[in-house]
């Protein structure tokens, strides 16, 4: 590749840890983020698992150093809380000469302030307080996060479903190849809200023990909270910056699945296209990658799909593979770049994480997850898969950095 | 800066406030009311969409599917390598009904349909769905660079040779609840008032509005282009940046043009005085060129902008500025470079350049 597009910083907010270190922790220790509703108050309580962010909207404020008197989502918050992490770790600041652009995601935007301003404006239009619904739209937490960094060159929102942020990534990558930005800071944030439990609920893909993805029994997904972002570049920008490389994003792909609103084909058209894609930009074969981590939600339709995929691009010879979401819950619109961090983890850490709550083999598939932690192994390339409604299917591909000789 | 290579608009399908579903008439009929909010005329979806899938069908996506089939029809183009959309809120209507059950029955009793619906890609979704197109597939929800994000996108796609034909469009749909909303935080006039009249009246507030257009651009030109799309520009204006005349300056740049060459500016004027003075700032700013604006005939809303840039591209290919869209006239010169200038609630600037192909 002429001129590769790297990664020079990542900042993660989960329900498995507030930054970056403390997800590795969790993830080698095998503790999930998946446990009873806490923050809010639903009929589900009690019934239904979530992993959500422990930290209060005022707490995660403070954590971000923002004054009080503003009223800011949840979405923006944990976006904030983890945008300013990567930013920090890229040695990034305002006005430094070069083009910076923020490329945000999510899926229901300010839902959380919303939720409290419609009861009363159902009872009577005139009621419900307008702050509330003022950032209802999905671009309000990114501006919110640009004002926070100082970006300003460029800044734009992505929303396709589950797939979000693995597309923020993608659109950063091939801005700076088209040479209009030089940096671009590019993830997703989702705040969990009663419309998006209730959501997945009515289609009754929640699994009630917490999801157990490609496993036989499994029984659907585990709505989560969080947000991430990864600061990308090209090589030749950072080494005359002297920076740390964390990994090369050395390729993508998004297709299309065209076969239902919300369930993905029996073959896994979209995915395999998708993971194509990838590969095909990256030169590499399908021998050499040492790790999926997989979309994995733990519904019926998607392991399978996604499995049967898998096993139409590596045939026999399937690399290891686990769901992460065993961890961090669904995480919508933030999953594609939670997961593109536990990916860059996976290749710095040489660790490939387990797929928690996995006992049986699917019995339409030959392959199975990685089931308990394997450390110390070379990881070199990382395939990283995020699917969404409307067949959205975006595959990333990440390699360890190796240094121009 | 990505090689210049040339992008052509070769197909339009607008479903809006006006009758624009038909290329071969050009605002011919005003539709001309009296009112603060305007509603889309919309077509006999029967005519795009069978009726068994038409009958679970958000509107906002009859009216993204309608108008994507119009302009792909249009441009000839039976399959694009791309399909790329902006929203600002995106299928509003599923959303609200599905949080005003959720409140209502108090968590019980909820069905999928409009939770399924409210997710934002739900248009090019379905149309990817209905084409059976496994394509890039992206959608921009940025508030009112929503649309503006779409053909950037689709400019990258094209000149890095991802793809040699894109649909892109831009659609958002007016309910009563959002109506009621942003009535309340005051962006719209009080009274009602005549479609002529509102960017000429001075008053506070706009009027609301709604619609679908789409774009198929294409690598290669055909018989049928209507411009060439040249850049695209979104940006804010801030007392310590650089002023609005030096931002097009610097863009038009880009493309190895002046502002002497801009013939007209489609603005995005919308009868509020609290928006006016960009506008004007850039009017001033170019004097020799023609001002032409359309949110009178649209309504104002976060994609608004799609719908100017089709009144823009049918303008180029007629060399004709109907008189409902005029505001100042210029020499009668033919009209080579238009830009499109549109600013949303004072936030979210954006500048779109097309020229003759």
């Amino acid at each position: 590749m002429a001129n590769p597009v790297v990664i020079t910083g990542y900042g993660i907010v989960s329900s498995i840890g507030m930054n970056a270190d403390d997800v590795l922790n969790s993830l080698i220790g095998g503790r999930s983020g998946i446990g009873a509703i806490t923050r809010f108050e639903t009929i589900h309580k009690g019934k239904l698992p979530l992993a959500e962010v422990k930290h209060s909207n005022e707490e995660l404020m403070e954590v971000c150093s923002l004054r009080s008197n503003r009223k800011y989502t949840r979405t923006a918050l944990l976006g904030i809380a983890a945008a300013r992490q990567a930013a920090e770790m890229a040695g990034f600041r305002p006005g430094q000469a070069l083009r910076t652009g923020l490329i945000s995601a999510n899926t229901v935007g300010g839902m959380d302030l919303s939720e409290n301003f419609y009861p009363q404006f159902l009872e009577n239009p005139a009621k419900g307080r307008l702050r509330d619904v003022a950032g209802h739209d999905c671009g309000e937490s990114t501006e919110a996060i640009a004002e926070y960094l100082g970006v300003s060159d460029y800044v734009t929102t992505i929303s396709t479903a589950c797939s979000s942020s693995a597309n923020s990534m993608m659109l950063g990558a091939e801005m700076i190849k088209a040479g209009m930005l030089d940096r671009v800071i590019a993830g997703g944030t989702d705040a969990v809200t009663r419309f998006t439990l209730n959501g997945f609920n009515t289609l009754m893909i929640l699994d009630k023990e917490g999801c157990r993805p490609f496993d036989e029994n499994r029984a659907g997904l585990t709505i989560g909270e969080g947000a991430a972002f990864l600061v990308l570049e090209t090589e030749e920008q950072a080494l005359k910056q002297g920076k740390t490389i964390y990994g090369v994003l050395s390729g993508y792909g998004n297709a299309n699945d065209a076969y239902h609103q919300t369930a993905s084909s029996p073959d896994g058209t979209g995915a395999t296209l998708a993971m194509g894609k990838a590969l095909a930009m990256s030169a590499l074969l399908p021998s050499d990658i040492s790790y999926i981590n997989v979309h994995g939600t733990g519904t019926a339709n998607n392991d399978l799909s996604e499995g049967v995929a898998v096993q139409k691009i590596f045939g026999e010879k399937v690399p290891s593979f686990s769901s992460t979401k065993s961890f961090t819950g669904h995480t919508l619109g933030a999953a594609g770049a939670i997961e593109a961090v536990i990916s860059l983890l996976s290749i710095n850490h040489h660790c490939i994480f387990p797929n928690l709550r996995w006992s049986t083999p699917m019995k339409e598939l030959y392959i199975r997850p990685v089931t308990s932690l394997i450390r110390d192994v070379a990881v070199e390339h990382v395939i990283s898969n995020s699917f969404g409604f409307g067949g959205n299917n975006s595959s990333l591909l990440f390699s360890k950095y190796n240094p121009i000789p | 800066m990505i090689s210049e290579k040339a992008i052509y608009i070769n197909g339009l399908g607008n479903v809006s406030p006006q009758k624009t579903t038909d290329n071969s008439h050009f605002l011919d009929e005003v539709n001309r009311v009296q009112s603060n909010r305007l509603g889309c005329f919309e077509p006999n979806y029967r005519d795009f969409i069978s009726p068994d899938i038409l009958r679970r069908m958000g509107r906002l996506i009859k009216m993204g599917v309608a108008s994507s089939k119009l302009c792909l029809a249009d441009a000839g183009c039976g399959m694009p390598d791309a399909i790329i959309t902006g929203t600002g809120l995106g299928c509003l209507e599923d959303t609200e009904k599905f949080i005003s059950t959720l409140i209502r029955n108090k968590e019980e009793l909820l069905t999928p349909t409009s939770f399924i619906q409210s997710t934002h890609n739900t248009v090019s979704a379905q149309i990817a769905l209905l084409l059976k197109c496994h394509n890039y597939n992206f959608t921009y929800v940025h508030r009112g660079w929503s649309f503006e994000s779409a053909l950037i996108d689709a400019l990258i796609q094209l000149r890095n040779d991802r793809a040699s034909t894109v649909l892109a469009g831009g659609m958002d749909e007016l309910t009563n609840n959002s109506f009621a909303i942003t009535h309340r935080l005051g962006h719209w006039r009080r009274k009602p008032v005549e479609t002529s009249e509102l960017i000429t009246s001075a008053g506070s507030g706009s009027i609301a509005g709604e619609g679908s257009s789409f774009f198929l651009l294409s690598s290669s030109p055909s018989d049928g282009s209507y411009a060439r799309l040249r850049d695209v520009l979104t940006f804010n204006l801030s007392p310590a940046g650089k002023s609005l005349p030096l931002i097009l300056t610097d863009f038009l740049e880009r493309s190895g043009l002046s502002p002497e060459n801009i013939d007209l500016v489609v603005c995005g004027m919308n009868g509020d005085n609290s928006s006016a003075r960009p506008y004007k700032e850039l009017a001033d700013s170019l004097g020799g060129a023609g001002i032409a604006a359309w949110k009178h005939l649209s309504g104002e809303y976060m994609t608004s902008s799609a719908f100017g840039l089709w009144m823009a591209a049918m303008i180029m290919k007629r060399q004709h500025v109907p008189e409902i869209a005029a505001v100042r006239h210029q020499s009668g010169r033919p009209i080579k470079t238009i830009l499109l200038y549109n600013h949303y609630l004072g936030l979210n600037h954006s500048f779109i350049l097309i020229q003759k192909p």
